[in-house]
């Protein structure tokens, strides 16, 4: 939403400058004291650890900090794996270049053709292929031991692919024809007039804003909350083993039983995230092309 | 989830992970653009143009086998004639063999009946002749036997030839005469 009012944002971000930066500092120095001394207490993940320090063109607009260096591991990844995958496709595929035809299919056939059909699946594939192994690529780092963070979990991701889910749907309806889509979206048919003094607004908000901000947030939450849990779960079993030992690591167990429940479910998250994704993107674009619904 | 992490932001930490950071926009719209190229001119393309040789692969395959299934469909219907062919030829080989067979023993009949005839005819010329022979034998005999017979019933010797001859000729015309008579 703050993006839809970009004023009110620059003046939120203004406020909380100060504040945040303070706030960084003490934490920063948290962390030292902790591994300094080795205390007691038990320190729960924090917020802060989705804003890493930057370690490359600090304040230049193009920063690089660790979650960025891992959305570029993401990209470096998947350009290679598709690269070398269908570098050399042949009719009678081999192991690899079946596994790469099995997810390319899944977008293709599942997502693109089922629900916009063959020409216009055609022309959104390459859209709804992009965002589908973006966000999922981007979503698995965050089990990936040593990078242990998803890079969709930081807002840039979510909202970027939003905004661009956004565009395509607005543009494929009004491609297709303005009139249409702006009365199929906003005047739904087989309604009586006067019914569209409370539907019209509703279908306005609905689909020109919630559409966008429940895209970004559904994913950007999904995976914060993850990458949250796990930390909470593997500082617990650290807390109980480490610091307390004794008896309390039994208790260490279960909460590393847990932690790795949860990694084996954020494999599954990662998945279902993109598939969502990627599907109502594609179930916008339909609703935008669809003569009538 | 939303109220526990304004919570949590709350508590200590003061970033608001709502507000994107220019950077983390203009990175992630980098990684969208690569991605999208490489998937737009690189790796889809890739994908159409092998789907459409697979799908040609297939349909000349398909083609291949109906060609395959038609020829092994025109060589039975051939080797089928084929041997309708020869089957009706063996038995025109054996209908003119049975007729060549008949032919050949109506001819042998035939030969054997002419065979048959010649001989009866040979024999019954024979038979004429010898019975021809015989009547003539038989005739200067019985005349002979005749003058000897009337010589001695009359006691004289008939034995003046030309007369007995005359005499017996004589009879005999007459007698032949009165055969005729009675014919």
């Amino acid at each position: 939403m703050a993006v839809l009012h970009p004023p009110l944002f620059v003046v939120a971000r203004a406020l909380l400058r100060p504040k945040q930066e303070s706030a960084l500092l003490a934490n920063a120095v948290n962390l030292m004291v902790q591994t300094s001394t080795d205390d007691t207490s038990f320190h729960g993940p924090s917020i802060l650890e989705f804003f890493p320090d930057v370690i490359l063109f600090e304040g230049t607009g193009f920063d690089i900090n660790r979650i960025m260096l891992i959305r570029f591991l993401a990209v470096i990844a998947l350009v290679v794996v598709f690269w070398l995958g269908t570098r050399n496709m042949k009719v009678v595929p081999g192991k690899f270049q079946n596994l790469i035809e099995m997810a390319l299919d899944f977008v293709r056939v599942n997502m693109a053709e089922d629900l916009l059909g063959k020409v216009d699946g055609k022309r959104f594939l390459p859209i709804l292929t992009t965002m589908f192994f973006m966000v999922f690529t981007m979503n698995i780092t965050g089990i990936i031991p040593g990078l242990n963070i998803a890079g969709t979990s930081v807002i840039g991701v979510p909202l970027v692919l939003a905004l661009i889910s956004y565009v395509t749907f607005i543009y494929a309806g009004i491609k297709k024809s303005p009139a249409k889509f702006f009365k199929n979206s906003l005047f739904p048919a087989g309604v009586p007039w006067p019914v569209y003094i409370i539907v019209t607004p509703i279908e306005l908000i609905s689909t020109f804003i919630i559409r966008p901000v429940t895209l970004t947030l559904r994913l950007l939450m999904n995976m914060i909350v993850g990458h949250l849990l796990l930390v909470l779960f593997f500082a617990a079993t650290q807390f109980f083993v480490v610091t307390l030992s004794g008896w309390f690591i039994g208790l260490g167990a279960v909460t590393f039983a847990f932690g790795f429940v949860f990694t084996l479910f954020e494999i599954l998250v990662a998945l279902l995230q993109a598939y969502v994704f990627t599907l109502l993107t594609a179930v916008y674009i339909q609703l935008a092309v669809a003569e009538e619904h | 989830m939303l109220h526990a992490l304004v919570a949590a932001a709350e508590e200590g930490a003061t970033r608001n992970p709502l507000l994107p950071e220019t950077y983390d926009i203009v990175w992630s719209l980098v990684c969208f653009v690569i991605l999208l190229v490489l998937f737009w001119k690189l790796v889809l393309p890739k994908m159409q143009t092998m789907l459409e040789e697979r799908t040609a692969a297939i349909e000349g395959n398909i083609a291949k086998a109906d060609e395959a299934q038609r020829q092994a469909e025109a060589a039975l219907e051939q080797y089928t004639a084929q041997l309708a062919e020869a089957r009706q030829e063996a038995g025109s080989i054996r209908e003119s063999a049975r007729e060549d067979g008949k032919k050949i023993v109506a001819e042998a009949r035939n030969q054997a009946t002419v065979e048959a005839q010649r001989v009866t005819a040979s024999a019954q010329a024979q038979i004429e002749a010898e019975r021809q022979a015989a009547l003539v034998s038989l005739r200067t005999e019985v005349g002979t036997l005749a003058i000897d017979l009337a010589g001695n019933v009359i006691g004289e010797t008939l034995s003046d030839d030309a007369r007995a001859t005359a005499i017996v000729d004589r009879f005999l015309a007459d007698l032949e005469a009165s055969e005729k008579a009675t014919n």
